[in-house]
């Protein structure tokens, strides 16, 4: 979808200065629910959509925003949806882990930990029956990995060849647990060979590398040559959700990552590259701008009426 | 018109339905190659090829789960679970993804998915595959759960399921497939879901009873009526949404109500059915609502204990008459 240097630059901007807001507005005690941060993943979002057409399909997780954003939801009705408010793009009834756009494949979140997988097989299921080229991405955190959904959806996948990349955003912790005490092999993507999917491990917080990753994938899925395994590696800088205290790992860890931010990182690419710093200046301002807005319109916006939680039931 | 068993009835409404549409499509286990594992999909490989008609691993959560999925962008899918006894394997899809999906989504996405499932209640195939659970499904909101107890009803509420935008459990019995009965020969015949059937008018006793029990309450309404009793049997067909309209104009007419089913009595489907009565009908009713249902146990291996636990025409027989008395 977004294919120039300062368009993937923004788009992780914006995916920034949500969660920036976000976290703000908790800390004002002005979110109503938990917020589960984007911060410190933003490349992976951004990398692996960017290579999607609108008529593909991505399923989320709880930790969805980045997503949404990435695959081009709007941003004031996903700001909205996420104060649980009537302007919200599910009328605010999804909240904080729910949002989806079916214009734009936009399949949802979830608020169980690997049931979007099989979800997204279904997705590619369906494009694969309808035959005209479109890719279906399920996106999961490691803790995901150790679901029996996870499993079965890298064996159908690989049987059925469906046109499936599945995006392991490995950020090192299952919730509140290192992922590493959970298993065995710390690679998710060695898996994959044992099931009969390609794989490959991808630095996470180099988007240019996720993107090219998410390329190859993609290519695989459109010609029929079956699914991907791609594994991101990244780190979540906040906790599980906003409030976790994170006693599960040490400050110093945490500022080791926050160093390799991928957002200041691309930023020093694009310097690199020659692009001005007063252009990427008044960029930053401009999305800053836009993300301030959408929040005031959410904090503005009425939430829905009790009553509605009675609608909508059946179909 | 032409007379079909229970499972011909079920292969029909698939097939003209996947004619009508090609959106529906069929997947779960051995259904494809092997016909279905009680042979409720033959000849449907054959007819509509091995994309529409697809043998999945045995891999519950996936199945209904690539249904949510397909669903969501766009098919109407029919996938099957080969026994109730396996839901709990899909049932986060089944209750947290298909049912709500609709309803998180603010409409967004409608999710035509029917879940095709068998009870095998009274077989003495053993704990695992002996259970009604219908009333575990019917318990989560937005999804509708039909559970049919004659070929007619079989093929008609089938052909509504697969029509229907919502998501749809369909409880088959396999100890019902090869009943036979005539159904109408015409490719738009629908059961509305959602509608109780009275299948036997009567004026002193309602008997509410669902899938087996069905013929079980008719026989014993046919063996009470000798003694001047007057059974109505009413089969709800679709557990949930429960047409309590329909039932309840029964009650207030007889002022007796007997529920029998196949579901446990704590907290089942004779306990929703009784309290609704007591609620709508208390002053209509003569006797409390009473339930028949097995014992609050697991069912082990071989029918000596299946017919130990469950209901009997002769019980039924015996609760009628307590009524009365």
């Amino acid at each position: 979808m977004t294919q120039d240097p300062i368009t993937l630059y923004q788009s992780m901007l914006t995916i920034r200065e949500c969660e920036a807001q976000l976290n703000d507005l908790f800390a004002k005690n002005l979110f109503p629910g938990y917020i589960h941060s984007y911060l410190g993943q933003e490349a992976c979002a951004v990398g692996i959509c960017s290579g999607l057409n609108d008529t593909d399909y991505i399923v989320s997780n709880h930790r969805g925003r980045g997503h949404y954003l990435a695959k081009g939801m709007a941003l004031k009705p996903m700001m909205a949806e996420m104060l649980g408010k009537a302007t919200g793009i599910c009328g605010g009834r999804g909240g904080e882990m729910h949002a989806a756009d079916p214009a734009l494949g936009i399949l949802g979140g979830n608020g169980i930990v690997g049931a979007g997988m099989p979800i997204g097989a279904g997705a590619a299921l369906a494009a694969q029956m309808d035959g005209l080229g479109a890719v279906a991405v399920v996106f999961f955190g490691e803790g995901a990995s150790n679901n029996g959904a996870f499993g079965e959806t890298l064996n159908v996948a690989a049987a059925w060849k469906l046109p499936l990349i599945l995006v392991c955003e490995n950020n090192l912790y299952a919730e509140m647990t290192p992922f590493a005490e959970t298993v065995g092999q710390p690679d998710v993507a060695a898996r994959a060979t044992g099931y009969g999917v390609a794989s490959e491990i991808v630095d996470g917080n180099d988007v240019l590398a996720v993107r090219a990753a998410a390329g190859r994938a993609v290519d695989r899925a459109r010609v029929g040559a079956g699914p991907t395994l791609l594994e991101l590696k990244t780190y979540r800088w906040g906790g599980h959700f906003e409030g976790d205290p994170r006693k599960y790992r040490t400050r110093e860890e945490e500022a080791e990552w926050k160093a390799r931010c991928p957002v200041a990182r691309y930023r020093r690419h694009l310097v690199d590259l020659g692009v001005e710093e007063d252009r990427l200046g008044s960029l930053e301002a401009v999305v800053a701008a836009e993300v301030a807005e959408a929040v005031t319109f959410a904090l503005d916006s009425p939430l829905p009426p009790p009553e509605s939680a009675l609608l909508k039931v059946f179909a | 018109m032409p007379t079909k068993t229970y499972c011909w009835a079920i292969i029909d409404a698939m097939r003209e339905e996947m004619a009508r549409d090609d959106r529906v499509f069929l997947m779960g286990e051995d259904v494809a190659a092997a016909g279905g594992a009680f042979g409720a999909s033959r000849g449907l490989l054959d007819a509509f090829g091995p994309a529409r008609v697809r043998d999945t691993p045995i891999s519950e959560e996936i199945i209904v789960g690539m249904g949510v999925g397909a669903a969501m962008a766009g098919k109407r899918p029919i996938v099957e679970i080969m026994f109730i006894d396996f839901l709990g394997l899909c049932l986060d899809q089944i209750a947290n993804q298909a049912a709500k999906t609709h309803y998180i989504y603010d409409g967004m996405f409608k999710m035509p998915l029917v879940i095709r499932t068998s009870s095998a209640v009274e077989m003495g195939i053993g704990p695992h595959h002996s259970q009604a659970w219908e009333a575990l499904v019917a318990h989560i909101p937005g999804l509708k759960v039909v559970m049919p107890s004659t070929p007619r009803d079989a093929k008609g509420l089938l052909k509504s399921a697969i029509r229907d935008d919502n998501p749809v459990i369909f409880i088959e019995h396999i100890a019902m497939h090869r009943i036979k009965e005539e159904i109408e020969d015409d490719e738009d015949f629908l059961i509305p879901l959602g509608r109780a059937d009275i299948k036997r008018m009567g004026s002193d006793v309602t008997v509410v009873a669902s899938g087996l029990m069905v013929a079980r309450a008719l026989a014993a309404a046919e063996q009470v009526a000798g003694e001047g009793i007057s059974v109505e049997v009413i089969d709800p067909r679709t557990i949930s949404p429960l047409d309590f309209d329909t039932i309840a104009a029964s009650v207030s007419k007889t002022n007796r109500c007997l529920v029998v089913s196949s579901s446990h009595k704590n907290f089942g489907f004779g306990s929703e059915v009784a309290a609704e009565i007591g609620e709508r009908c208390f002053f209509d009713l003569d006797q409390p609502v009473r339930r028949l249902s097995p014992p609050f146990t697991p069912a082990p291996f071989g029918r000596q204990f299946d017919q130990f636990l469950n209901p009997d025409a002769d019980a039924i027989v015996a609760a009628v008459r307590d009524l009365m008395a």
